[in-house]
């Protein structure tokens, strides 16, 4: 048997099991976008449709609902691996697993949050917002959601050997969420006003930046807490 | 460093520190914490503005100051953990945990207490008391996490990781809590100006810092004792210390 | 070698400290003079390891399992699968999902790793478990090549090894509380 490194082929198989896995299991990618897309009517219904007042809210319901419909998809990030075995695998293989954990990351992203970004024109239709709001809305879901999968995904990994980690989970990663959602509804607020929002989006980026080198690290280190 | 960390990498040297520095903390704690609150609420004068409700500052700001603290020490203990693989230290960050939250949630209450006859309200959306409401979620996120694990190895470590994860975003937190209550609120009014406070309330003010900061250690040294007894109760090193007590 | 006592002795536990996925309460596990804890990627190339949960996915096929495994630990997938598959009895089932197989096929599916590996330690745990008696002499018969290309293997099993290996070492653990 020849080894080859090649740390392509590990990122791409990781990622395509994934991805392959969610298409074969549709409900996985559309269970989380119907969430949001009702918690996102419910709005209107218990508040009024007011117009004016719907576009005012609009940044906070769709970062909440997204931080929340993200929270669905986590759970199931690591723990079908950890039950049969593939986790312990991952570890035993002979790259290292930040790497593999990175491309778990990405193809849930893909998964989860792609599709938000996607579909943001609906909702923006939904709550009317302008057309300045609804790219200002793209923007921030683009870097922000990235971001709400690599922090989720340290929490999904100290909590897959949980009997109920699910709860648990989300306690430790909302408040961890909290500077997204200020950025993020912030840039759009400012976008409403047609001023220059690019700030925000800044430092939203330079926060995926961070999270991409540092969280595969971190979500390692938990994940092999919990196969121990 | 890890010369120097090394023999307490032992559970029962870092017992005996533990005993040896205990009562060290314990006096100052009494001494200073007695002081400053006579001196804090019965000799300092009292406000020109705020009249006597200032004087919650002797409690509000040493535990503000005191749950940032307390969540630093757990994060340094939580990285001294995972570096050198000491579980001892594991320990540490499971007996500041409890601490800290309790400090964050003395700061919290005193707080909306103070902005009662500040504001006219028992919360407020203030910049410092929601970073405090959030440091108090960490808090509560790192206990929930280690007692959620049944084996409590693991339990350690997860909650060892969890606090690093925590100190790396608090400043992030922080920062972002601040930037979004001038951006809602304007130039709202501060509570405290670090400027303009006179000495005959500074000095009792340090003395309160300091005892609480002495106060958070003496608990945390004896609930850590206790930690270690709990994991080490089937050596024998524990069962003679038992049959001499 | 093998790894035997009752059931709460311990094996399990054992194993999954020498394959590196615990870390002992006190002492250290050493591969060629090295720790593993402290060498751990470079322990991983010359380990293969197939414990209780066997690291096969339900939703994918065989086949699919086979190559994902090759993919992660590095190794050219260029063999001829479908002839191995053959060999362990599970042609005609590549395309259906794992899920749907027996709980032997299931195992085969894992096991095929063992045919697909330059590791030079193997450490299983309960590897015949669930197989038929064809199944176990034909895993045995790996076995026996694999030592004879020098390599080692570590294992747990109720099984008596004794009459077909000379030079099994067998460890007993005692059940202790």
């Amino acid at each position: 048997m020849i080894r080859q490194h090649s740390y392509w082929q590990l990122f791409s198989a990781v990622c395509k099991k994934d991805l392959q896995l969610a298409f074969r299991q549709r409900a996985e990618i559309v269970n989380p976008l119907l969430f949001f897309l009702i918690v996102i009517t419910l709005f209107p219904l218990a508040i009024g449709p007011e117009p004016g007042l719907l576009a005012r809210i609009a940044p906070g319901i769709i970062w909440v609902a997204a931080l929340l419909s993200t929270m669905l998809g986590l759970d199931k990030l690591f723990r079908d691996d950890y039950h049969d075995g593939s986790l312990e695998q991952l570890i035993a293989s002979s790259y290292p697993l930040p790497l593999t954990v990175l491309a778990k990351v990405v193809a849930h992203w893909i998964i989860t949050g792609l599709p938000l970004v996607l579909m943001t024109p609906l909702f923006a239709l939904l709550l009317n917002l302008d057309t300045n709001a609804l790219i200002a809305t793209v923007l921030t879901l683009l870097l922000g959601t990235p971001l709400l999968s690599f922090i989720g995904a340290i929490g999904a990994g100290l909590t897959v050997g949980l009997q109920k980690g699910g709860i648990l989970m989300s306690l430790l990663v909302l408040p961890l969420y909290i500077p997204v959602l200020i950025f993020a509804t912030s840039a759009i607020e400012t976008s409403t006003m047609s001023l220059d929002y690019s700030g925000q989006l800044a430092i939203l980026g330079a926060m995926l930046v961070v999270a991409i080198l540092s969280a595969p690290i971190a979500i390692s280190s938990a994940l092999k807490v919990s196969v121990s | 460093m890890w010369k120097w960390l090394h023999p307490y990498a032992k559970a029962d040297r870092a017992y005996q520190l533990c005993n040896t520095l205990l009562p060290y903390f314990a006096v100052i704690t009494v001494v200073c914490m007695i002081v400053g609150w006579v001196w804090g609420l019965a000799y300092a004068p009292a406000d020109y503005q705020q009249k006597d409700s200032y004087r919650i500052i002797f409690i509000h700001v040493p535990s503000a100051i005191l749950s940032m603290g307390a969540y630093s020490s757990m994060a340094i203990a939580a990285i001294v953990a995972l570096v050198w693989q000491l579980r001892n230290a594991e320990l540490a960050v499971i007996a500041i945990a409890p601490v800290g939250a309790c400090v964050t949630a003395i700061a919290l209450i005193t707080g909306a207490a103070w902005g009662k006859p500040m504001w006219g309200a028992w919360w407020v959306w203030d910049a410092r008391l929601t970073s405090e409401l959030i440091l108090l979620f960490l808090y509560l996120g790192v206990l929930s996490l280690y007692h959620a694990f049944e084996d409590k190895k693991a339990a350690g470590r997860a909650a060892s990781i969890l606090a690093i994860v925590g100190v790396i975003n608090l400043p992030i937190i922080h920062f972002s809590v601040e930037w979004w209550n001038t951006l809602h609120q304007g130039a709202s009014i501060t509570k405290f100006n670090t400027n303009a406070i006179d000495p005959s309330m500074f000095w009792p003010l340090m003395l309160n810092i300091v005892a609480f900061a002495a106060f958070v250690g003496t608990v945390t040294l004896m609930r850590l004792k206790n930690e270690i007894l709990q994991r080490e109760k089937h050596r024998p090193w524990v069962r003679q210390l038992l049959n001499r007590g | 070698m093998q790894l035997a006592g009752p059931n709460g002795a311990g094996k399990t536990s054992l194993l999954r400290i020498i394959a590196g996925f615990s870390v002992p309460d006190e002492g250290d596990v050493l591969w060629q003079g090295k720790s593993i804890i402290k060498n751990y990627d470079e322990f991983a190339r010359e380990l293969l390891f197939i414990g209780h949960k066997t690291g096969v996915n339900s939703q994918l096929t065989a086949l699919e399992n086979v190559q994902f495994w090759l993919q992660i630990q590095g190794y050219n997938d260029t063999q001829d699968l479908y002839a191995l598959l053959a060999k362990i009895g599970l042609v005609g089932l590549e395309d259906v999902p794992v899920r749907m197989l027996s709980a032997g096929q299931q195992r085969r599916v894992a096991l095929l790793r063992l045919w697909l590996n330059s590791a030079k330690l193997w450490v299983l745990d309960e590897p015949f478990t669930a197989l038929d008696k064809a199944g176990v002499a034909f895993l045995q018969q790996r076995f026996i090549t694999h030592l004879e290309q020098g390599g080692a293997i570590l294992l747990t099993t109720h099984q008596d090894l004794t009459t077909h290996f000379n030079d099994l070492q067998t460890v007993t653990l005692e059940y202790r509380h």
